[in-house]
């Protein structure tokens, strides 16, 4: 049998049912096009200041675009009890939560190229660095996707879902110093941005466009890979414990 | 060795599914309470117990969607109980509600649930096609599933079940909540694939499907199975007793009394008011016993033989009377 017949389905599947759809397109494009707008008008300077919006839009446009359907999707699925029809599957639980989420992983990823296109033709990206930027785009998209999935698998409402994202979406982007400096918070909120995956994640998207990262890049890549790694098996281990019970 | 010096046991293949004191705890709640039953390949294996028996927690159970608190499951000659991805390839399961996509269409449904079980786009498409075919859902296969009738809706999640063609379909109260004439129109569909050699494991709270469909039997009662059995074993005490079921109109207090006393090789039973149970291990001669009740001043107003049914069984051995099986068809049963 060949269980990657069963991934590129269930991926399909979620893409064309639920990300590809005009509200989350218009939503992909609005989005990132808002936030820049937002911070141009604000800084009150020319199109030379888009490059320093950069970061903090890849990454907000990731982090929503990922968490925001994933959360939702899962927890309806189980809901209305489709995905019993999943776990019935002869494919490990595993592969298939990998499944489930790369179809966000790739949509958050996408997502973070719209802010890219319309940067690239407004002001001159030639020092950015691409062979960082890239992996960093699909480490953010896992990260915030798999944080999604934890929230998911936490929960067993809907609603649930959306405020729990919300409670951690709101504070980790002015936690993690894409907007602002870390060492500009409070002292006391200072720890806490360690503790943000998104950190990281902002960090190589500085150090990928403006050489200024805080932390060595590998370092960076590692402590992001670690979270990524620990929120899937957490996610894991919470369906093994709650859905099959 | 020549064949005839096998012995029977190694004649006889081992059970596709078999059960091992298996036990399932929902806090102090046994769900399932040590019960142990084989299936053998071919088998159409009915579950039998009114609603909280614990028919859905055994097939989840079996199914890897539950992990059991004691003993064991073995299906197809795989352990499933440390591991109970390892048989779900040989398995379909259609559970007693719908748990395809409402947002995808039926010919969608069900190539999505072919990919599942890894079948090829081709073979994929066509299989659907033939399923749809099959249990006339031709015409809305490019219809979302969210516009199907009930009757459509479970037909499409049994296709589902067998689109990667397994060798054991558990079925979960395959007629709930259904049509009459879509309730029958399944159980051909059921009597068609065990037919074709699939083994069936099917649970009911219907006596009368149980009976209709199934060859061997189990009760499940509060979690615990209280008889396993062919249904012509089950039949056997009851068919050999010969019962009649008289109505009568303006009834003495003390008739069922009286007719005691007066036909003792008979046993008189007063079912209900205005209704005598008679049971006899003997022809009823029914003449004597309407004259009987005619001198005492009531009416007969109607007599008839009672055929043995599961129900009798099912009441005998569970100590569960019909009616409060009927109570949950009112619920949940059929429309009419």
């Amino acid at each position: 049998m060949n269980r990657w017949v069963a991934y590129w389905n269930i991926m399909v599947k979620d893409m064309l049912t639920y990300y590809l759809k005009p509200p989350n397109i218009s939503w992909g494009l609005i989005f990132p096009v808002a936030w820049t707008g937002m911070f141009f008008i604000k800084s009150g300077r020319g199109a030379e200041s888009i490059p320093a919006l950069l970061p903090g839009v890849m990454a907000v446009s990731i982090l929503f675009g990922t968490t925001s359907m994933l959360a939702v999707t899962v927890t309806f699925e189980k809901k209305n009890r489709s995905f019993q029809r999943l776990l019935l599957a002869p494919v490990p639980l595993e592969l298939l939560m990998l499944a489930k989420t790369s179809g966000a992983i790739l949509f958050g990823s996408l997502n973070a190229l719209v802010p890219v296109v319309l940067a690239l033709f407004l002001a001159d990206l030639s020092q950015v660095s691409w062979l960082t930027i890239f992996p960093a785009v699909v480490l953010i998209a896992m990260v915030s996707t798999f944080q999604g999935l934890f929230i998911a698998v936490s929960v067993s409402e809907v609603f649930e879902a959306q405020t729990f994202s919300n409670f951690f979406r709101f504070p980790m982007i002015f936690l993690c110093g894409l907007f602002f400096p870390i060492d500009a918070l409070p002292i006391y909120l200072q720890p806490l941005s360690y503790l943000v995956p998104l950190t990281y994640g902002a960090d190589i998207l500085h150090g990928a466009i403006f050489q200024n990262n805080i932390m060595p890049l590998a370092v960076d890549f590692l402590v992001i890979t670690f979270f990524c790694l620990a929120l899937f098996y957490f996610s894991l281990k919470n369906i093994h414990k709650k859905w099959i019970i | 060795m020549i064949p005839s010096e096998i012995s029977s046991a190694e004649n006889t293949p081992a059970p596709l599914i078999q059960v091992d004191q298996l036990t399932k705890r929902f806090d102090d709640v046994a769900a399932v309470d040590g019960i142990s039953f084989d299936v053998q390949e071919g088998e159409l294996f009915g579950f039998l117990g009114p609603n909280g028996a614990g028919k859905t927690t055994t097939i989840n159970l079996l199914t890897g969607l539950a992990r059991p608190d004691e003993g064991s499951i073995r299906v197809a000659g795989l352990s499933c109980t440390p591991n109970p991805k390892a048989a779900q390839k040989f398995i379909g399961v259609v559970p007693d509600e719908s748990n395809l996509y409402p947002e995808l269409t039926g010919f969608d449904n069900l190539c999505f649930c072919a990919a599942l079980y890894g079948l090829r786009k081709k073979e994929r498409r066509k299989r659907a096609r033939e399923l749809l075919d099959a249990f006339g859902l031709r015409e809305a296969a490019h219809r979302k599933m969210a516009v199907y009738s009930k009757g459509m809706k479970r037909k499409l999640t049994i296709a589902a079940g067998i689109i990667h063609r397994p060798r054991i379909l558990f079925l979960d109260e395959p007629t709930t909540g259904i049509d009459v004439g879509s309730a029958r129109q399944l159980r051909q569909l059921v009597r068609k694939l065990h037919r074709a050699g699939t083994t069936i494991f099917l649970t009911t709270h219907y006596i009368e499907e149980a009976e209709r469909l199934c060859e061997r039997i189990a009760f499940i009662v509060k979690g615990r199975i209280v008889r396993t059995a062919t249904i012509q074993d089950l039949l056997e005490p009851v068919q050999a007793k010969r019962s009649m079921l008289i109505s009568v109109a303006q009834v003495p207090a003390t008739l069922g009394a009286e007719l005691s006393s007066a036909f003792k090789h008979l046993e008189i039973q007063t079912v209900s008011e205005g209704k005598v149970r008679v049971d006899s291990t003997e022809s009823i001669s029914l003449g004597p016993l309407v004259r009987f009740i005619e001198e005492r001043g009531a009416v007969v107003t109607e007599a008839r033989r009672l055929i043995p049914s599961l129900e009798e069984v099912f009441v005998q051995v569970t100590g569960i009377e019909a009616a409060a099986m009927r109570k949950e068809k009112g619920k949940r049963g059929p429309k009419k």
